[in-house]
């Protein structure tokens, strides 16, 4: 069969390559029907990445947050119309210590390898986790933002210190909104408190037991942990406050991706004791999780749906470029990209 | 019911050195018209999906079936007609004998030799067939056409803007293709050579579809060399 792939082949430029596939193989085979914007698809898109990175990567298909519905399994283990959530990190080994996210080995999605803007999508079994029944796609399709936040919040809950009565999160984009929001629903008896840049955007938080403007924080406010989900250089001022308001041995959990090196307070960080955990990407394990917090609490699902900035019908490349540029300009929450093309 | 046709009633004329129908030539590692079957059975809205071949060429037909595909209860090779519309009509006979014809059932109709098609293409063309009774996929002329009716001096240049290709998937509603085919005088019936225009010598509205640059009609050994150039690009997982 030949499967149209939708590439980007340089800055704001789609064109349409086509592969060979059979259907007797061990893939499963998704047609994507809802996927999501994210801002690594628009460094990208708009070519704010490296040179050499671009001429490495390109050309290749954008985006790796999207659910689609199984058309063809060839065990029959999935039945054909299942709705489904696409796992994009693919990992070529198994390691017992190192998580699959972490493996140098495993490719991934929209980054370097061909992301879900396809006509099919020809996935390895494991690369595929059912979505229930009622789970609105447009919110679905950004599940895999809300598994990076699973994924390290599962990380902050195996290494920080018991002590956890306030969590601090920096950022009030949408990272910072899906983090401080599962942060309250796992952690019942932590305060969640918010800080962020910019007023209209902390307004949305409407489930932090407080929010802070970033030059309004009170000096003698102290937290036992923070995450920081901000990312670019302002991950740098985010991660000099934390550690200004952060009880000695508290444990910072970073999820702000920088395209720039940042300094880093180093001396107060040996002087609190402080942990600080990266985390990156997700695996299968945390797309399995987040489907089961997603169906053990509807609220969440709702509190999701506000974030949704727009829907966006494509049917052709001139759609898709329409759908990136509108992306750049929307000031608050997902692009969601209704796939027909 | 929804049913998909696939033509593969050519006996080809010769493509180049290549003896065999066209349909059944390689591209890539399999027969062009493998690769148009798997397309459609993606596609679980059709409850059968037809492939027309020519009579000899029926047995091994369904051999390429069971060696790239394998067994599906879907796929059904039927013997072809002398021409596209009596082809179009076979399937259609055999559909009436072995499952009845019922005033909502529609066929989705389309080359063997255009591989390319996408899945939108097949969803549009199922959409607007249940919606309106006939469609037609069609892509806006590049070239400007230029009608001539004796070949040697030009008859007219229609408006570029107002000009189509057809392609297909062309899609009907099956008890209105199969009236308005029997209003058709032999004559009509022998110079037909599109099926919608069956409706259209009827009066009866063909809905557009958009179809695609590269949803090409493999027919001739450039036609070919373009497809297999198309699939050489790097591949990402």
């Amino acid at each position: 069969m030949i499967s149209p792939v939708y590439r980007l082949v340089s800055p704001r430029r789609f064109e349409v390559a086509y592969q060979e596939y059979s259907l007797v193989s061990d893939k499963v085979i998704v047609r994507p029907t809802y996927l999501s914007i994210c801002a690594a698809d628009q460094r990208y898109y708009t070519g704010s990445r490296d040179k050499e990175i671009l001429e490495k990567k390109l050309p290749m298909a954008l985006i790796h947050e999207g659910i689609g519905k199984i058309v063809f399994d060839p065990n029959k283990e999935f039945p054909v119309g299942q709705l489904v959530a696409m796992v994009p990190n693919t990992p070529v080994e198994k390691d017992s210590v190192i998580a699959e996210n972490y493996l140098p080995s495993s490719k991934f999605r929209s980054s370097g390898y061909d992301g879900f803007m396809q006509d099919y999508v020809f996935l390895n079994r494991d690369r595929i986790v059912p979505l229930f029944e009622g789970i609105k796609p447009h919110v679905a399709a950004f599940m895999e933002l809300v598994s990076v936040s699973v994924h390290a919040i599962s990380r902050y809950n195996q290494k920080a210190h018991s002590r956890r009565e306030i969590v601090g999160v920096w950022g009030d984009g949408n990272l910072g909104f899906i983090t401080s929001l599962l942060l309250k629903k796992k952690f019942v008896d932590s305060k969640v408190i918010v800080f962020g840049k910019t007023s209209y955007k902390l307004d949305r938080f409407s489930f932090a037991d407080a929010v802070y403007l970033i030059d309004q924080i009170p000096e003698t406010l102290k937290i036992d942990h923070a995450f920081e989900c901000v990312g670019g250089m302002g991950s740098q001022y985010a991660l000099d406050q934390i550690i200004d308001h952060i009880h000695p041995e508290g444990t910072i959990a970073l999820l702000g991706v920088s395209e720039n090196y940042i300094e880093t307070n180093t001396r107060m960080i040996l002087e609190k004791g402080l942990t600080l955990i990266g985390s990156s990407r997700s695996g299968r394990k945390d797309f399995v999780e987040t489907v089961n917090i997603l169906r053990k609490y509807p609220d969440i699902l709702d509190y999701l749906e506000t974030l949704v900035s727009s829907v966006n019908e494509v049917t052709t490349i001139q759609d898709i470029i329409n759908v990136f540029e509108k992306d750049l300009t929307k000031s608050w929450g997902k692009t969601i990209i209704k796939w027909n093309i | 019911m929804i049913y998909a046709e696939i033509l593969a009633g050519g006996k080809g004329t010769r493509m180049g050195n290549i003896d065999m129908p066209k349909q059944y030539l390689t591209l890539k590692s399999k027969p062009i018209i493998i690769h148009t079957i798997e397309k459609f059975l993606l596609n679980q809205r059709f409850y059968k999906i037809l492939i027309v071949s020519p009579k000899e060429w029926i047995s091994y037909t369904n051999d390429i079936i069971n060696k790239f595909i394998g067994k599906d209860d879907r796929l059904v090779v039927v013997e072809g007609g002398a021409n596209r519309n009596e082809s179009i009509m076979n399937g259609i006979h055999f559909i009436e004998s072995e499952f009845g014809i019922n005033d909502e059932d529609i066929i989705v109709t389309h080359d063997s030799v255009r591989p390319f098609l996408t899945h939108r293409i097949i969803e549009e063309n199922i959409d607007n067939a249940l919606k309106y009774g006939a469609v037609d996929t069609v892509f806006q002329a590049i070239d400007t056409i230029v009608q001539s009716m004796d070949g040697k001096i030009i008859s007219d240049i229609p408006l570029r803007s107002s000009m189509y290709q057809g392609q297909t998937p062309q899609s009907f509603n099956i008890k209105k293709l199969i009236n308005n085919y029997m209003k058709l005088t032999d004559d009509q019936k022998s110079i037909l050579t599109d099926a919608c225009k069956i409706c259209l010598l009827q009066g009866d509205e063909v809905r557009l579809v958009q179809g695609e640059i590269f949803n090409i009609k493999i027919t001739t050994p450039y036609d070919l060399k373009i497809a297999n150039a198309l699939l050489d690009e790097k591949v990402l997982l």
